[in-house]
């Protein structure tokens, strides 16, 4: 819950000084995750392309007070200061999200994520069923890819070439892949449903939970904290 | 006690054609049995498995679990919980991220409390022997331990009845074993009922009873030593005859007096001690 | 055409955090015309083994020689081995993705670029090779057969590439009693009348004594016997038993009376052959 605050914090943020609180409210907690730094870095490593693409974008292309001059491209004090503000914020944006991954199991997470659905009910929205998808779908990832592969080599060893062709003729060539990979999922999904009927599963009613995600006082507190920096961060101007 | 009382199913596939899966079956099985079923392919084994926790309805005759008929809305999920079934992909049964809440996720449907669940999936872990195992992800286990999971998950739910429909058909042979070492146990020490369905002789020899169904009706009933003494009856089924037993024949046709139903290794040793 | 395995090892995530040596230090030869069966525990490397002979995966160390030529250096002779080097990895109908046999069958030959011409007598040929009869499957499509019909359509759209060699990974698995059987006439007569070359894998001992002329057993990424089937039955039958392989009922019973003493041999193949051995036994008395 304390990430969702803080992701809306950072979009709403202005000012250098509500930047500052923020990076340090981050790293403050992912100090006391006990996550190592190691596991950040390397969340960040896909979307250091992103970043400096982003930072370079607005250097060159604000108007403002000409600082530097590259062949035709003008670099601006205010395209710096922009650039540096929205990198950070991307920055933030990707720490944050790696923070709950890092430090939350996805049982946990599809529990939680259950948990906080389940205040829309009154508005219908299937909260279990959501849920359930979601715990299916992460149980059954790893085995898909494992069939991928083995669909993948199959039509290989029958001469299947993966590699050449222009852009269109290279998607038909995953037809071979797609469709079996596909009849496979939907035998599995039948499979399980039955698997799953046996064992008295009839939807999201008068279900007990295995695991219980207890809301402590910690909880309360933090996510005071985390209120406050929020509106902290967004108040600040300078 | 389970009861198919002149249970008839078929499928309709259009207007005219219907396919008839199951014949006027009658049949009992008692508490704490130990019972195989055989057939060839399209004999109706998996079709009787699905009738006994009525996942399928008889379209003539009735099914009853303990007294319970299948066909009672009310009664059916208290059918569920008494009688527990285990297919054959190890893969498609599993439904949770780890071994622990997958066996947890039947007991969460019928609404057990927190702290009995925790209890139930201890004692299931500990019956199957996985408790090392308990927060492993389903993927990384071995095809023999996917399925004492599934077991396990239907141990938990404490069932009296366990339906198995060719659990091994899919493993290794260490899987296998695996399997079976575990329900004889479960029939032994718990005398939870074992009805097991299989196209492996080797394994229905080793239960005390067995069904042998062809064309959707009950051709014969007894135990392995009765059963495989009508070698030339399962062949004409389409079933095979132990190794052993076809050797036990070929040698009673040569002279020897040896019974034709041999069905392992360590009787034939015994009889061919007084030859040679 | 010759296989020649020199010094193979294959390591999967090679320098990653989860190395895992499959294969180590593989030495071996493999003719034309020979029907080899494989067999070791799930994990001992022969999946690993059998991707490695047609080139699917490259070996971390040491060479792979297919007539001489090391299949790695040499793009273009790989590219030739493909066609000539069929694999049918376990329930090879997973691969199935046509609308009808024929087109599934197509599928093979169309990749390593046959006319259209030969290709209908090609997919009429394996069609036959699987004892499938052409005018009754090639229209229909692959998902309404029945398991053992889509088990050897799978085959024969792997045969319709006309590879001298076929490497079959667990080729009855699932199967009920009588497709088994059906499946395996076929395989023989691959082997006998249309004189493949053969590699099976299974972990039917039974099935695999029976067939096979040669058996390579492996445990834990290494070759530990390979012989004939008889030579294995007369003097490795312990080494089988300690590494955990299940033997053919008879041969077990062979063994048993052996240990107690009975002078009988424990290299027999069949319940034929155990019954005249037992008979010539009791003749003796």
């Amino acid at each position: 819950m304390a990430v969702i605050l803080i992701i809306i914090a950072i979009f709403l943020v202005k000012s250098w000084s509500g930047l500052v609180i923020i990076g340090a409210y981050l790293f403050i907690n992912i100090f006391l995750a006990k996550v190592h730094p190691k596991f950040v870095l390397k969340g960040i490593q896909p979307l250091i392309v992103i970043l400096l693409f982003t930072l370079l974008i607005h250097f060159f292309t604000t108007q403002g007070e000409i600082i530097y001059r590259i062949w035709v491209l003008n670099i601006t004090r205010e395209g710096i200061q922009r650039g540096l503000f929205i990198a950070v914020r991307l920055f933030y944006l990707i720490l944050s999200t790696s923070w709950l991954t890092l430090t939350t199991s996805p049982i946990s997470l599809t529990d939680g994520i259950e948990r906080l659905l389940s205040f829309l009910k009154i508005f219908k929205v299937p909260a279990h069923e959501i849920a359930m998808m979601m715990t299916i779908a992460l149980r059954f990832i790893p085995t898909l890819m494992e069939e991928t592969e083995k669909i993948t080599k199959a039509q290989i060893a029958r001469g299947a070439d993966f590699e050449s062709g222009n852009f269109i003729k290279r998607i038909q060539n995953f037809l071979p892949i797609i469709i079996p990979l596909f009849i496979n999922a939907f035998q599995r999904a039948d499979e399980l449903s039955i698997a799953m009927e046996a064992r008295c599963y009839r939807g999201g009613e008068d279900r007990t939970h295995y695991r219980q995600l207890l809301i402590t006082n910690t909880d309360y507190i933090f996510f005071i904290i985390t209120l406050i920096i929020l509106i902290g961060s967004y108040l600040l101007i300078i | 006690m389970i009861k198919f009382d002149n249970v008839t199913h078929f499928y309709n596939t259009n207007q005219e054609n219907k396919i008839i899966s199951l014949s006027k079956i009658n049949l009992e099985i008692q508490k704490g049995d130990f019972v195989a079923i055989i057939g060839s392919n399209g004999s109706g084994k998996s079709t009787l498995a699905k009738h006994i926790n009525g996942l399928l309805l008889p379209s003539n005759g009735n099914v009853f679990v303990e007294n319970f008929n299948t066909k009672d809305i009310e009664a059916i999920w208290n059918i569920r919980k008494k009688v527990g079934i285990v297919f054959q992909n190890p893969d498609n049964q599993l439904v949770a991220t780890t071994v622990e809440d997958d066996i947890a996720f039947g007991l969460e449907n019928i609404g057990i409390k927190e702290k009995e669940m925790k209890k139930r999936v201890d004692w299931a872990l500990d019956i199957v022997g996985l408790n090392e195992l308990r927060n492993s992800e389903p993927h990384l286990l071995s095809g023999g331990e996917k399925q004492r999971v599934v077991i396990a998950g239907a141990l938990a739910m404490h069932t009296s009845y366990l339906v198995l429909d060719e659990p091994t058909s899919m493993l290794d042979p260490r899987g296998r074993k695996e399997v079976l070492e575990i329900i004889k146990r479960l029939n032994r020490e718990e005398n939870i009922t074992i009805v097991y369905i299989t196209q492996f002789m080797s394994e229905a020899t080793q239960f005390k009873k067995i069904f042998v169904l062809d064309k959707g009706e009950v051709i014969l009933t007894g135990s392995p030593k009765i059963v495989f003494n009508q070698a030339e009856l399962l062949i004409s089924l389409g079933l095979e005859v132990p190794q052993i037993t076809k050797l036990a024949r070929k040698l009673a046709e040569s002279g020897l007096d040896i019974p034709y139903n041999i069905l392992n290794e360590d009787e034939m040793v015994e009889y061919l001690c007084s030859y040679i | 055409m010759f296989i020649h395995l020199k010094n193979v090892s294959y390591t999967y995530n090679l320098n990653m955090p989860f190395e895992t040596e499959a294969l180590k230090s593989i030495n071996l030869k493999i003719d034309k015309g020979e029907f080899i069966g494989i067999i070791g525990h799930t994990g001992c490397g022969k999946t690993t083994l059998l991707q490695l002979l047609n080139g699917l995966l490259e070996p971390t160390e040491g060479q792979i020689l297919i007539d001489s030529i090391d299949i790695h250096k040499n793009k273009q002779k790989l590219r030739e081995i493909r066609k000539k080097i069929g694999l049918a990895f376990q329930y090879p109908e997973n691969q199935f993705f046509e609308e009808t046999i024929s087109k599934e069958i197509a599928f093979g030959p169309k990749n390593i670029g046959i006319s259209d011409i030969e290709l209908e007598q090609r997919i009429k040929r394996s069609l036959k090779m699987v004892d499938l009869d052409y005018s009754l499957y090639k229209d229909r499509s692959p998902f309404s057969l029945s398991g053992g019909e889509m088990r050897r359509a799978a085959i024969a759209s792997i045969l319709a590439i006309d590879p001298e060699i076929i490497i079959l990974d667990e080729p009855t698995a699932s199967l009920d009693p009588q497709s088994c059987y059906k499946l395996l006439s076929v395989i023989v007569n691959l082997y006998q009348k249309y004189n493949r070359t053969i590699i099976m894998v299974s972990h039917n001992m039974e099935i695999i004594s029976e067939l096979t002329k040669r058996i390579i057993v492996m445990e834990k990424g290494r070759v530990i016997m390979d012989d004939t089937p008889r030579n294995i039955f007369k003097y490795s039958i312990q080494k089988l038993e300690s590494i955990g392989l299940s033997l053919p009922q008879i041969t077990y019973t062979m063994y048993k009376l052996k240990k107690i003493g009975k002078p009988v041999s424990s290299a027999i193949l069949t319940v034929e052959e155990a019954k005249d051995e037992i008979l010539r036994l009791v003749k003796k008395r």
